[in-house]
């Protein structure tokens, strides 16, 4: 249970300085923002579906509304979660304390769970303040809270691998402009392998599409849990956070 | 208490310490002496599991640094060279959360963290925030984080770096006061710090030690002898004939320089003093007295020695006899 003093630890940086208000409030900004323009071209089908029950039909604000949203927040992570790790063992490092904190009778294992969680936690807070979307529609109407909150279970197994990936790469430099950039290629780079999808056939389709890292968001955003997205997130998140061990590892044998 | 075995570290092609042995025991105060960039920092990084040796070991608190880290890292209390903290954290919780991750039971944090605050003069300081303390605090902050879960071992990297003279003296009297309970092995280039607050003292040079003993002992090993330097205003070749007269004196150098002072180096075994007798002796002359002092006493001019004489390789018999001194 070592790892709970880090993970108050990191709790007090993040919230003693700017970094999670920034994280916070930019990204509610943006995808309030996001949301309030899907909103209104919802309301304007809606308005044109008096005249025409026909298109009325396929109204439906989960699958309209929610969906885009939920890909739309995918996207804007990709460009905020470096925020959140690139500092996690970029600054100790550079300042020297990881040396204190690896000295410290803690093993590597429950510095990492401690750092780790505390990204994880704030990142939770953002997913709860988001519930405010689903919550205004809710107000005006019906929606399926099922389908949201598996596209909630969606964005935390996207978040976890995308911090994890993030974490990985602040223990690698001691550098946080590097690790955070560094960090947005990587994501980046997951994201747009799915472009070449379309270009390519057969299994190399397959692969490609696999491989990316939002596409597995899809399924999520439409109410169903596929095991095969599952396991990806989970595999990736576990993968990034064995390299990170083993990269502490490395660092102590280096010097 | 500690036990370093034929340690060595290399980082890369560059090799920092090579086959370092010494031993501290239980309640000593031991200072790592040397020049900067000797191996200090490395070694002491080792003894606190901080990272591996590429050869030798090393054991505290008879467990081994390498096998047997976490043991190793629950009896320790580490103060890193130049103090690393989080600036973005209050003195206070920045304490707690040191309290907390060293295993201080819950009911016990507050009291033990305040305790530690005042032996360090820091209880003024505890809502600061650890970035807008000067470099004197800092370095306290650093010592009142090692002794945080009141280790057996402490290992601390130059602790009074950075201090100014009062602070100097309160942080040594506070170290001084750890002796007897508290093992602890402290690096500095200060070496009067040396003589009033270790036990014991290891010098390094380039990596290896090149002597380590009691203050005395090493006094006693570098310089056998007892000598005084005079200035005498007389002639020259009469004085040095006058002093080999006297009974006990084993040797006497002229160091007259080109300006003619008339200095005299002599030399006596440690437990004859001839300075009286060479009083008298010039007064008995007639010649005039300018200066009478005694030279090679200080662990200052056995660190000199050692190490300047190491780089003409011209110590090696007073160094063998240090080497097994401890």
């Amino acid at each position: 249970m070592r790892w709970l003093p880090i993970f108050k630890k990191e709790m007090r940086l993040y919230f003693g300085s700017p970094v999670a208000y920034a994280f916070l409030a930019l990204f509610l900004l943006i995808t309030g923002w996001m949301f309030a323009q899907i909103f209104l071209i919802y309301s304007e089908l809606s308005m044109r579906a008096f005249m025409q029950p026909m298109a009325a039909q396929n109204l439906n604000p989960t699958e309209n509304v929610m969906r885009p949203l939920f890909s739309n927040m995918s996207v804007v992570l990709l460009f905020f979660m470096p925020m959140l790790t690139m500092r996690l063992f970029a600054e100790e490092k550079k300042s020297g304390t990881i040396e204190l904190l690896l000295t410290y009778p803690v093993r590597d294992g429950e510095v990492l769970a401690g750092k780790f969680l505390a990204a994880g936690a704030v990142y939770g807070l953002l997913l709860l303040l988001t519930l405010t979307y689903p919550g205004l529609m809710a107000a005006f109407g019906r929606i399926e809270w099922g389908a949201i909150l598996t596209g909630y279970l969606g964005l935390l197994l996207l978040g976890s691998a995308f911090l994890a990936v993030g974490v990985f790469i602040s223990s690698l430099t001691e550098n946080q402009i590097v690790a955070g950039s560094a960090t947005f290629g990587a994501l980046l780079g997951f994201w747009l392998i799915g472009w070449g999808a379309d270009a390519a056939g057969g299994w190399v389709r397959t692969v490609l599409q696999y491989l990316s890292i939002i596409e597995h968001m899809d399924s999520f955003g439409k109410g169903v849990i596929d095991t095969k997205d599952v396991v990806y997130y989970v595999t990736v998140t576990a993968f990034a956070l064995f390299l990170t061990l083993r990269a502490l590892d490395a660092k102590r044998w280096k010097g | 208490m500690i036990q370093v075995d034929h340690l060595t570290k290399s980082y890369g092609p560059v090799t920092a310490v090579s086959d370092v042995s010494f031993t501290v025991e239980k309640g000593q105060i031991v200072g790592f002496l040397g020049p900067n960039g000797a191996g200090k920092s490395t070694t002491m990084k080792i003894l606190a599991c901080f990272m591996p040796a590429s050869g030798g070991t090393a054991r505290v608190a008879g467990f081994d640094v390498f096998s047997q880290s976490m043991e190793v890292r629950r009896r320790i209390g580490y103060l890193p060279e130049n103090a690393p903290l989080y600036g973005d954290l209050g003195v206070g919780s920045y304490l707690e959360f040191v309290a907390e991750i060293k295993g201080v039971p819950r009911g016990e944090r507050k009291g033990r963290v305040a305790d530690v605050m005042v032996r360090c003069f820091i209880t003024d300081m505890q809502r600061r925030l650890i970035s807008k303390l000067s470099k004197g605090y800092r370095q306290r902050v650093g010592l009142a984080q090692a002794l945080l879960g009141d280790p057996e071992v402490l290992i601390l990297d130059e602790p009074t770096i950075g201090l100014d003279p009062q602070q100097i003296a309160e942080i040594r009297a506070l170290i001084r006061s750890l002796a007897g309970q508290h093992t602890v092995i402290l690096s500095t280039h200060i070496l009067p710090e040396v003589s009033m607050v270790c036990d014991g003292v290891v010098i390094i040079n380039r990596g290896r030690v090149v002597a380590q003993g009691t203050q005395a002992q090493l006094v006693q090993q570098v310089f056998p002898t007892a000598r005084i330097e005079i200035e005498i205003g007389g002639p020259r070749e009469t004085v040095v004939a006058a002093l080999r007269g006297i009974a006990g004196v084993l040797r006497v150098d002229d160091l007259t320089g080109a300006d003619g002072s008339g200095r005299f180096l002599v030399e006596s075994p440690r437990d004859r003093d001839v300075r009286g007798e060479v009083v008298q002796l010039v007064a008995a002359r007639g010649w005039k007295l300018l200066e009478l002092h005694q030279v090679g006493m200080s662990l200052e001019e056995v660190f000199i020695r050692v190490v300047a004489g190491e780089e003409h390789g011209d110590v090696a018999p007073a160094l063998a006899a240090a080497e097994g001194a401890v």
